[in-house]
């Protein structure tokens, strides 16, 4: 009973909380720049909003376009239940491997970027050609920064990653923080975030994300801003559990639980908190100079994983 | 099944596939009957040795037999079909079942032009001799065997022999597939000098007797003699132009099965004859693996050419295939049988996978060609609308190349990276790293592979159409239809079924000498969750898909019915700035890949020609046209194989010398020849 409540919670926490991931970033960045800004459930509202609104479609999209919403946003979700968010106990064997999670995302990327192409204006290409570009060489610095933790903890099973406490082995703390410094760089990256992409503007030299989505209204809008949101809090979730594995639920022990949620919730915010600065204080990088940072990313991880066996 | 497990079996195999070749080649004068021929005969041949390689691979019992023959005590008609043979079988069988039925139906827009009872009778033979092939137990006759499928292939490749490129690419494939076996013969001239036979067994008992040197030697030259075929960079500058230029069934037999056949020759010498075998063997597999995969890929990424996209990817897939060969072949110098195992399994499935779906995507991108006249990408564009099945099935295809599961491809890259990943906790420095970088190399061809299928989904079936030709597209005959859906089919069915396929590929592995009594690292649950590396890693394909397609269905029940349902939805415009919306405004095949060429710039060396034309010369304001041209420097013919040329050229002229054209000092040639014959005697 108690698992199937914990279960039910693992399912539903990607996409109930992650708008309010967005929300808290959003209000951040406001405050840093002596504005109010929107409350932090804004983007719960800008959600419902749009998903009671009429739609347009365009004349030269094809069944790409019409499911392309649904498929990201359920491959999203399908993603969440692999990743640790506050039990390690819920060891999910059958999807909870790191590559299962890192393709599944992938799904969404692909569809995201042929819906993209799919109504053939020059910005959908476009957006699709730089999501692509970034995300193929965030590639190999992603799953190099999670088989560092995954050789730390002798399992490729994300959760059993977020169990083993960031001092359990001795040698594994410099490999996890080199990883992290890796991981954070593909986590801007993946997320469309600061310096790889403003998600603030509409301005077609500056964007990827959202030319790709230019096309979308109504509800599928709102499923691509939800899906977008969701793959934001998942990396999150990653970045804070499995590089920084303190306070997480070991045992279904109630008092565990609540811990876990609550330590949780204050490493989510640190995580919302940091972008929000990043974005407040630098610039976006020209598209050229992307490259740099994921090899740097990739090469950072390659370290991380020579210094998990020291001979 | 024991019935069929014998010589009969495999004569009746072989005699199904002569008597279409024969039979097509009689009724030459009529096409559509000639066709028709060919094909039924393949197809049941296919059937036959579908059965026949499933009898061999579940009973274990294996068929070997030799019939002598009066021209040497070295050569004779020697068949040996383990579990490992069948295996090919099972696959060469498979994808020339769906080829055939897809040809039947294919074949037809070159009644009149060519003829159809020679394109029937090179097709079987081509089939049939790569069963001979995978099945040969003794040199000479393996040698005989690959030839007759090189030379067949050869003819398959300049069938269409009206366009000069096709003849220009079918002379390069014969040059290099010789240049191949030149090696290959050396490296069984090497086992017979030491173990006296040309018998693969017999070499493989007394493989003890072979120096270290020279069984490193065999080594290099098996490596280059059969990665010619297989096409590892660098010798894989035939694949890229003979591929396209066969018809589309044949390409897709070419490039699904045959290439496997060097493959399989490497897994036969090095894993089940040559055993124990030095680590840097392995090492080197992996690293050829790595350049393959990585190079491959993004050598597809710069093309605009479907079928030579296509056929980049197929040295991709090579290399991922080598990644798994080679960490299975150092974990067994390394003393690590079990994890041996492993990267064998993940390399056997990955043959039987990439057979499955390079084989879909180039029946399907043989539609599309058949019904827009070109291999052009730039000149496709929007083609879903009119072959929406056709772009259904090259979905499917190019999901699961880019291995994104469910589909099959994700699951035996899955089991490739858990073996790459196992390797990097051995002790051995050299091999941990190289293990690193192929684990590196892995990982950017998965993101790179990903990029290039939805440059070429997206170009070819998205937008708007860029050329009058798509408009006149029709959904392709029912018989290619029903290829392309079975494979796609397949290629869903081998994802979801992994975990009931994996213990048949471990009985293969473990057919070897090496793995007879090695204890497993994968294991199959009963809730068919696969986990590899002894609890390492785990994954279950029915869960995920499940998972999936509940939360597919939930998601879209509730967005679609429960909120709003009286949304109402219309139909415009894309968005086009104000201006009118041209075809010429999506983005191009080219424009797609541009970001990542100029990226890796120093591995690719593209050249960028721009020439503009004014209205006015003197004024530079307005251009009247504008032409930009990207392409890719040819890296290996200007610096491997020209040099290569020209010093054979110098060498030929040098040798010329000695022809003076008098007869008196060919005379003494003959004289000192002698001399020297005499003296070496006494």
């Amino acid at each position: 009973m108690k698992m199937t409540l914990l279960w039910t919670i693992q399912f539903l926490s990607v996409p109930v909380i992650s708008p309010l991931c967005a929300g808290i970033i959003k209000k951040f960045k406001a405050l840093l720049q002596n504005r109010q800004g929107p409350g932090i459930f804004q983007p719960y509202r800008d959600i419902g909003k749009l998903l009671y609104k009429d739609e347009v479609i365009s004349r030269d999209a094809s069944w790409i376009f019409r499911y392309a919403p649904y498929i990201i946003f359920t491959a999203t979700v399908v993603a969440g239940t692999g990743i640790p968010l506050f039990a390690s106990f819920l060891k999910n064997t059958l999807t909870g491997d790191l590559l299962v999670v890192i393709y599944t995302l992938s799904i969404g990327t692909f569809f995201l970027a042929l819906a993209g192409m799919d109504t053939g204006s020059a910005f959908g290409g476009f957006g699709s050609s730089r999501e692509m570009t970034v995300s193929a060489l965030a590639e190999g610095g992603l799953i190099f920064s999670l088989l560092t933790v995954a050789l730390v903890s002798g399992t490729t099973n994300l959760f059993a990653g977020s169990g083993t406490g960031m001092f359990a082995i001795g040698r594994s703390f410099l490999p996890r923080i080199l990883a992290f410094g890796g991981f954070f760089i593909v986590l801007l990256a993946e997320t469309g975030r600061f310096p790889f992409d403003n998600p603030a503007t509409h301005l077609e030299l500056t964007m990827i994300h959202e030319a790709m989505i230019l096309e979308y209204s109504g509800k599928r809008l709102a499923l691509m801003e939800w899906a977008s949101a969701n793959k934001l809090f998942i990396f999150a979730a990653m970045a804070s559990n499995l590089f920084f594995p303190w306070g997480i639920a070991q045992g279904p022990d109630t008092a565990a639980i609540i811990f876990g949620i609550t330590t949780f919730a204050i490493k989510i915010i640190i995580f919302c908190m940091v972008i929000a600065v990043l974005e407040s204080s630098m610039a976006k990088f020209r598209f050229f100079r992307l490259p740099d940072l994921l090899i740097i990313s990739f090469i950072l991880n390659v370290i991380a994983i020579g210094m998990v066996y020291p001979l | 099944m024991d019935t069929i497990t014998n010589q009969t079996g495999l004569f009746v195999l072989l005699l199904l596939f002569s008597a279409g070749a024969l039979g097509s080649l009689v009724l030459r004068k009529h096409d559509a009957l000639s066709n028709e021929w060919s094909g039924l005969f393949s197809i049941a041949g296919s059937l036959w040795g579908l059965f026949f390689a499933l009898s061999v691979i579940i009973t274990g019992h294996d068929v070997s037999f030799a019939v002598e023959t009066a021209f040497s005590p070295l050569f004779s008609l020697a068949f040996h079909i383990d579990r490992l043979s069948a295996f090919f079988i099972f696959v060469v069988s498979l994808i020339a079942l769906f080829s055939s039925v897809y040809g039947i139906g294919y074949v037809k827009h070159f009644y009149k032009t060519y003829s159809i009872g020679v394109l029937g009778l090179f097709y079987n033979l081509f089939i049939a001799a790569m069963l001979l092939v995978v099945s040969a137990s003794n040199g000479i006759f393996f040698l005989i065997a690959w030839e007759i499928m090189s030379v067949t292939s050869y003819f398959l490749v300049v069938y269409d022999r009206n366009d000069e490129g096709n003849i220009k690419a079918g002379f390069l494939y014969l040059i290099m597939t010789h240049a191949g076996t030149a090696f290959i013969i050396l490296s069984f001239l090497l086992f017979y000098k030491y173990t006296g036979s040309f018998d693969f067994e017999t070499v493989r008992a007394n493989a003890a007797l072979i120096p270290l040197t020279v069984k490193n030697a065999v080594f290099l030259l098996a490596l280059i003699g059969f990665g010619t075929k297989a096409g590892i960079v660098p010798f894989h500058i035939w694949l890229p132009g003979a591929h396209p230029a066969a018809p589309s069934h044949v390409s897709a037999l070419m490039s699904g099965v045959m290439i496997k056949t060097g493959i399989y020759m490497l897994i036969r010498i090095f894993l089940g004859m040559l055993q124990p075998v030095p680590i840097w063997w392995g090492l080197t597999v992996l690293a050829a693996g790595s350049v393959s995969s990585l190079l491959g890929v993004l050598y597809a990424l710069t093309e605009h050419d479907i079928k030579r996209l296509l056929a980049y990817h197929s040295i991709e897939n090579i290399g991922i295939i080598l990644l798994g060969l080679g960490s299975a072949l150092t974990f067994s110098s390394l003393g690590m049988p079990s994890l041996a195992l492993l990267g064998l399994i993940a390399a056997l499935f990955h043959i039987l996978n990439h057979a499955v779906f390079k084989s879909l995507l180039f029946l399907s991108a043989g539609s599309v060609i058949n019904e827009t006249h070109t291999r052009n990408m730039e000149e496709y564009g929007g083609l879903i609308r009119f072959m929406p099945q056709t772009a259904f099935f090259f979905l499917v295809g190019a999901m699961a190349i880019s291995a994104l599961p469910p589909f099959n491809g994700f699951f035996s890259e899955w089991l490739t990276f858990q073996s790459l990943f196992k390797g990097i906790a051995v002790p051995d420095f050299s091999a941990k790293w190289m293990f690193i970088l192929a684990a590196g190399a892995l990982a950017f061809t998965g993101g790179l592979a990903l990029a290039c299928f939805v440059k070429a989904f997206g170009a070819t079936f998205l937008a708007r159409p860029r050329s009058p030709e798509v408009a006149h597209a029709k959904e392709s005959r029912l018989t290619l239809r029903a290829a392309m859906g079975a494979l796609a089919a397949l290629s869903f069915l081998f994802g979801i079924c992994s975990g009931y396929l994996i213990p048949f590929l471990e009985s293969i592995g473990r057919d070897l000498d090496a793995f007879r009594n090695t204890p497993s690292f994968v294991s199959v649950s009963p809730e068919q969750s696969i986990t590899a590396g002894g609890g390492f890693a785990s994954v279950s394909a029915p869960a995920f898909l499940f998972i999936f397609i509940a939360v597919f269905i939930i998601v879209s029940f509730t967005v679609k019915y429960l909120i709003n349902r009286s949304q109402r939805v219309k139909i415009g415009e894309t968005w086009d700035c104000g201006t009118d919306l041209t075809p010429r405004m999506e983005i191009t095949a080219t424009g797609f890949a541009r970001s990542i060429i100029l990226i890796f710039k120093g591995v690719l060396k593209p050249s960028i020609q721009k020439e503009i034309e004014y209205n006015d010369s003197r004024s530079r304001y307005l251009p009247k046209t504008r032409t930009v041209i990207l392409g890719i420097s040819d890296v290996y013919g200007s610096y491997v194989y020209k040099p290569l040329r020209e010093m054979i050229t110098r060498l030929s002229l040098r040798t010329k010398d000695i022809q003076s054209g008098n007869i008196n000092v060919y005379i003494s040639y003959i004289f000192i020849a002698l001399v020297i014959a005499l003296f070496w005697v006494l």
